[in-house]
């Protein structure tokens, strides 16, 4: 049972096969046994995951579960509110941190009935490519435990992919729910900028930050949207558009549809790795044989993206990050010696070393004399980007590209060399630059049995349409049926 | 894989100094001189950006246009203040505990 979707766990649940203690118990066995050697998890609450699925199943008994999601074991990544639960975003500024509330996600997941295993480790406070920034541990990929599983996401996808969770929440700020879901063989969708209330989620960079579903299969994270999705009046930036069905039309194919392919991220210059452009050019070739069309197009600023989202998400963290001064929460240092040492002893102590790299970065952008040149320059160049991905879906259904240049990297080789690990999100950023749904899903393996994953972008409030091109494909595919043998 | 651009230096100790001081953030020596390698590496990536000519360009702030979805001004209930001390470094009385500012 360990190793069945979501979905089918739920008609498990809902036909009297299986309770919900009894399949949360296995979910925290597992977690017992793979968790000191994978990571995902940075805090297990076993007490309370039981007493939640024992309600679940009192309500099944009674005939009043609270929908498909009731007693479904899943994990959050540590960077949303849990009301009396730790909340670290994977920082040692927060080690000690309670949180008082519930964000908006985490009430609407309590609220269908899901029984919350646990946070889910990240790099810290969702900077990083790999999770080798987290400041307690990093996660391990299940695939191979020499390498990384991705990240900021990555205790998320390692939760899914080990079979410890049937699907968990991530955050995508720059790539961070659909890079780690290609590097560990899962599904991992984020939606577009205001689908899915911030409300209670720590900030990284507010104007391209947005909360998304990671499960094993695109149904699984259709079922997950479906629960967290919509308007929430604590969140000024969430939007009002209705939420459709999104399991309506999932099995409705692609025929007909027209499919981009952005010849930049196939180009030499992308510096893809050979077996993802060959799983790619496969991936392709499937589509036309379901019915899509392929059409040739340009995102003329894919090489100016990365760039474009550094100064912008740096700068926006140097601001939200500001609030980490050792007043009202989190880590206090050096209280003896006035207010101003006491803020900067805490953040010394309290921040590890990428997180101080983006804060100057961030500084640096919005300070006198260099605003013009970087932050501004930054946000004019957003504007091209976004523009790109107009003028594409203006002709296309939907875009489709690889999701990372390359497999799971190993633990370790980005650690002296930051800007190689910033530019390997180049596939990803221009999403959360134009604020537009993404979702990757697996489409091949390497030579090393490392998964690869296959990115398909969408218009603005698309997320149906996309689970539905993602749906066409895992149908004709079996890559979604292989699972990783973690010890 | 890209390699990153070989660093030529954008910024110098002095300049580092003076962002960690705006950001709050203690340097030991070893750190600011890391600190000035990375940030001239990131900043000679960053620095393609000008090659794009933006003089006609709008700014985007929010790429999602949203109206503002503002609450009505009514009171509701907030935070209850155990609650919101719950995490206070420092409790005096129903307040945060802080160094002090003005002697």
């Amino acid at each position: 049972m360990i190793d069945c979707t979501l979905a089918e766990l739920a008609r498990a649940l809902a036909d009297g096969h299986i309770r919900s203690t009894d399949i949360t118990l296995r979910c925290l066995e597992r977690i017992a046994q793979l968790n000191a050697n994978l990571g995902a998890f940075l805090y297990i609450d076993h007490e309370g995951a039981l007493i939640q699925a024992t309600a679940s199943d009192a309500r099944r008994k009674a005939g009043t579960p609270l929908g498909p999601l009731d007693g479904i074991p899943i994990a959050v990544k540590d960077l949303l509110l849990t009301e009396g639960l730790p909340t670290t975003a994977g920082s040692k500024i927060l080690a000690s941190f309670i949180a008082p509330y519930d964000g908006t996600v985490v009430r609407h997941l309590k609220n269908a009935g899901a029984v919350l295993l646990g946070k889910l480790n990240m790099d810290e406070f969702a900077m990083g490519s790999t999770n080798e920034n987290s400041a307690f541990m990093p996660a391990k990929n299940p695939w191979n435990t020499d390498h990384s599983p991705g990240g900021s996401s990555g205790g998320s996808a390692v939760a899914v992919a080990s079979g410890m969770a049937f699907a968990s929440i991530g955050t995508d700020t720059g790539g961070s729910i659909r890079q780690p879901a290609a590097w560990t063989g899962t599904v991992g969708l984020k939606p577009t900028y205001g689908r899915v209330s911030r409300y209670g989620v720590i900030a990284f960079a507010s104007s391209l930050d947005q909360v998304g579903p990671m499960a094993k299969t695109v149904t699984d994270c259709a079922m997950m949207l479906q629960v967290i999705a919509g308007h929430d009046a604590k969140d000024a930036t969430s939007s009002a558009e209705a939420v459709p069905d999104y399991c309506a039309q999932l099995e409705a194919g692609v025929h007909g549809m027209r499919l981009g392919v952005p010849r930049e991220y196939l180009s030499a210059q992308a510096g893809l790795a050979p077996e993802v452009h060959a799983a790619i050019d496969a991936a392709l070739r499937t589509y036309e044989q379901l019915g899509a069309t392929l059409v040739d197009i340009s995102l003329p600023h894919t090489a100016h993206g990365i760039a474009t989202y550094y100064v912008l998400a740096n700068a926006e963290a140097s601001s939200n990050l500001a609030r980490y001064d050792g007043v009202r929460y989190g880590m206090r240092q050096d209280p003896d010696h006035g207010l101003a040492a006491m803020y900067t002893a805490t953040r010394g102590a309290g921040f590890g070393p990428e997180v101080k790299r983006r804060i100057m970065l961030g500084t640096y952008a919005l300070s006198a004399g260099y605003y013009d040149a970087y932050y501004l320059k930054a946000q004019h160049v957003r504007t091209l980007v976004r523009d790109d991905f107009a003028k594409a879906f203006a002709h296309v259904d939907a875009i489709i590209a690889p999701t990372a240049p390359t497999t799971a990297s190993r633990l370790g080789v980005y650690q002296h060399d930051p800007v190689a690990m910033y530019l390997a999100d180049v596939f990803t950023v221009g999403a959360n630059l134009a604020g537009i749904p993404g979702i990757s899903l697996p489409c091949g393996m390497d030579s090393q049995r490392l998964p690869i994953g296959v990115q398909l972008l969408g218009p603005a409030w698309s997320e149906a349409k996309l689970l539905q091109i993602a749906r066409a494909y895992e149908r004709a595919t079996s890559w979604h049926t292989e699972r990783a043998v973690p010890s | 894989m890209q390699q990153s651009p070989s660093p030529t230096v954008l910024v110098d100790t002095a300049e580092v100094r003076r962002i960690a001081q705006l950001a709050r953030l203690p340097l030991s020596d070893a750190e600011a001189e890391a600190m000035v390698h990375d940030l001239s590496a990131i900043l000679a990536h960053v620095a393609r950006l000008n090659e794009l000519d933006t003089q006609h360009v709008a700014a985007t702030a929010h790429a999602v246009d949203l109206p503002a979805n503002l609450r009505a001004d009514v009171c509701q209930p907030s935070m209850a203040v155990e609650q919101g001390l719950r995490n206070a470094p420092q409790r005096i009385g129903d307040g945060f505990g802080v160094p002090k500012v003005i002697d």
